[in-house]
């Protein structure tokens, strides 16, 4: 079974947006919301300054908080891809998702029910890349396959140094962010 | 330095997560309130007592049939979706306390209406003989016991669920505490004891129930204590959420109005009263009623502002 997740390399994202643009339009996103975001933390002392940009979504847990706290399974799991996701006829709105989610990557639709990155999965399961991946001009972004050996996201990982989103939440996040 | 700019700006989400309005506060204090007056008005039922008595427990289901519609009223406005509410009755999710508590609250209804029928005279149902022979068979004293033991179990689960359903969600280190379970369950049975002290005729049962909200109110204490000190001592994140309420901006309004006014001061009246020094005035039960609203104000409210720290 595949494990899909994604890879993003700090240091090749300039924080353009593209991908949130992206995201918007292949995904509808309403007005005032977004599913992707772009984070820039700047540290240190002057001249010792360091900016990290990471583009930020839902990270699909390998242990989603969101998904066992549903209480009408709405929030699932889907295979194949282990891909997180929110069945809209299912959902009631009580936001239970929305509050156990350390990363805040969930907002309520106008219409009323939790919505959330997808990974793309209408594209993915095209076998086209999710549209925040495809846009991104400067290739920071890698979309795959993390239990395929082989693949882009494990060369990568295996060669870089990188770093998940609070790791001490213990959700066992899937997108990556290379240093 | 360090700087942080973000361009996400989602509504309840940013700048800091407010999903929950009054709306959940109101519905956990009256669910408290309804599982306390079930567990004593359980606990009388299991004593025997008889609906001529004039006993509270017969009055207690109906108050509680009212509070829990509220409260449940109030959980239905909280929904964004509501128009598929009925999903939450298509599925149990085991590991999720708000579908046990979907499920808790169908059970309460029955066991609130049984103990409710039981105190209606026989003679007012003579227009339905169907209902009548159940309430007849309900007045029978095993019936009784029965009924009791379903009021204190349903009471138990119903206050303690309020309470799993916060500290199950991991993203909201003040929630992450088992004290919040039973510290929310004795909460609702000493709102519960306090309204059914002020709505109670019999002295006997006054004192009781005076007694009873006294030691709810130094348990409740106690549970505040090893709620903070639990965190407190916990990793950073959770002592950053303790603080919250030791120094932070939640500090005032709950040692204020939780702690002081909604706890200590109304166990120092009650105590007095108890050992009849001063009279029975509404202040006291009042105070605890007051404070048992504050305590899921400030929980709820506090734990949706503590969050993960690191990046």
């Amino acid at each position: 079974m595949a494990r899909y997740g994604m890879v993003i390399d700090t240091r090749q994202c300039v924080g353009c947006m593209d991908c949130v643009v992206a995201c918007k339009v292949e995904n509808d996103v309403p007005d005032g919301h977004c599913r992707d975001w772009i984070n820039q933390r700047l540290e240190g002392t002057m001249p010792d300054l360091r900016l990290t940009i990471t583009s930020e979504r839902c990270n699909h847990c390998d242990r989603p908080p969101c998904v066992s706290c549903c209480p009408t399974g709405a929030s699932h799991v889907h295979e194949p891809g282990r891909v997180v996701l929110v069945d809209h006829g299912k959902c009631i709105g009580c936001k239970a998702c929305l509050a156990s989610c350390p990363y805040g990557a969930r907002f309520i639709h106008p219409e009323g029910y939790a919505d959330k990155c997808t990974f793309c999965i209408h594209r993915v399961e095209k076998g086209e890349l999710p549209a925040c991946v495809a846009v991104c001009p400067t290739h920071a972004m890698h979309f795959g396959d993390l239990d395929d050996p082989g693949s882009d996201l494990n060369r990568l990982l295996a060669s870089r140094r990188h770093f998940i989103l609070k790791p001490d939440a213990g959700t066992q996040p899937r997108i990556f962010y290379l240093e | 330095m360090l700087e942080f700019v973000t361009t996400r700006d989602n509504p309840m989400i940013d700048p800091a997560m407010h999903v929950w309005g009054w709306e959940i506060p109101v519905y956990l204090f009256l669910g408290g309130w309804v599982a306390g007056s079930m567990v004593l008005a359980g606990w009388f039922m299991r004593q025997g007592r008889r609906p001529g008595d004039g006993c509270v427990c017969y009055v207690l289901p109906w108050t509680s049939l009212l509070l829990i519609s509220l409260g449940m009223g109030a959980l239905f406005l909280d929904l964004e979706h509501r128009l598929y509410v009925w999903r939450m009755y298509l599925t149990l999710q085991p590991a999720s306390p708000m579908s046990w508590g979907g499920w808790i609250l169908l059970l309460v209804y029955p066991v609130l209406a049984l103990s409710a029928l039981v105190s209606i005279p026989g003679d007012w149902l003579g227009r339905w003989p169907a209902v009548k022979r159940l309430g007849v068979r309900l007045r029978e004293a095993t019936a009784i016991r029965t009924l009791g033991h379903a009021n204190i179990v349903t009471g138990v689960a119903l206050g303690i669920y309020t309470g799993i359903l916060l500290s199950s969600l991991g993203a909201r280190p003040l929630w992450a505490s088992a004290a919040l379970a039973p510290l929310f369950l004795v909460s609702g049975l000493s709102t519960g004891a306090a309204f059914a002290h002020v709505i109670a005729r019999e002295h006997g049962d006054q004192a009781t129930l005076l007694r009873a909200d006294n030691v709810f109110l130094a348990i409740e204490i106690v549970l505040i204590g090893l709620f903070l000190i639990g965190l407190s001592t916990a990793s950073a994140v959770h002592a950053n959420a303790a603080a919250l309420l030791l120094g932070g901006p939640y500090t005032a309004v709950f040692w204020v109005f939780v702690v002081g006014l909604g706890i200590v001061l109304p166990l120092a009246i009650q105590t007095l009263m108890a050992s009849h020094r001063i009279p029975h005035t509404l202040v006291a039960p009042v105070l605890v009623i007051a404070g048992g609203l504050a305590l899921r104000f400030v929980i709820v409210s506090a734990g949706q502002y503590s969050h993960w720290m690191s990046p």
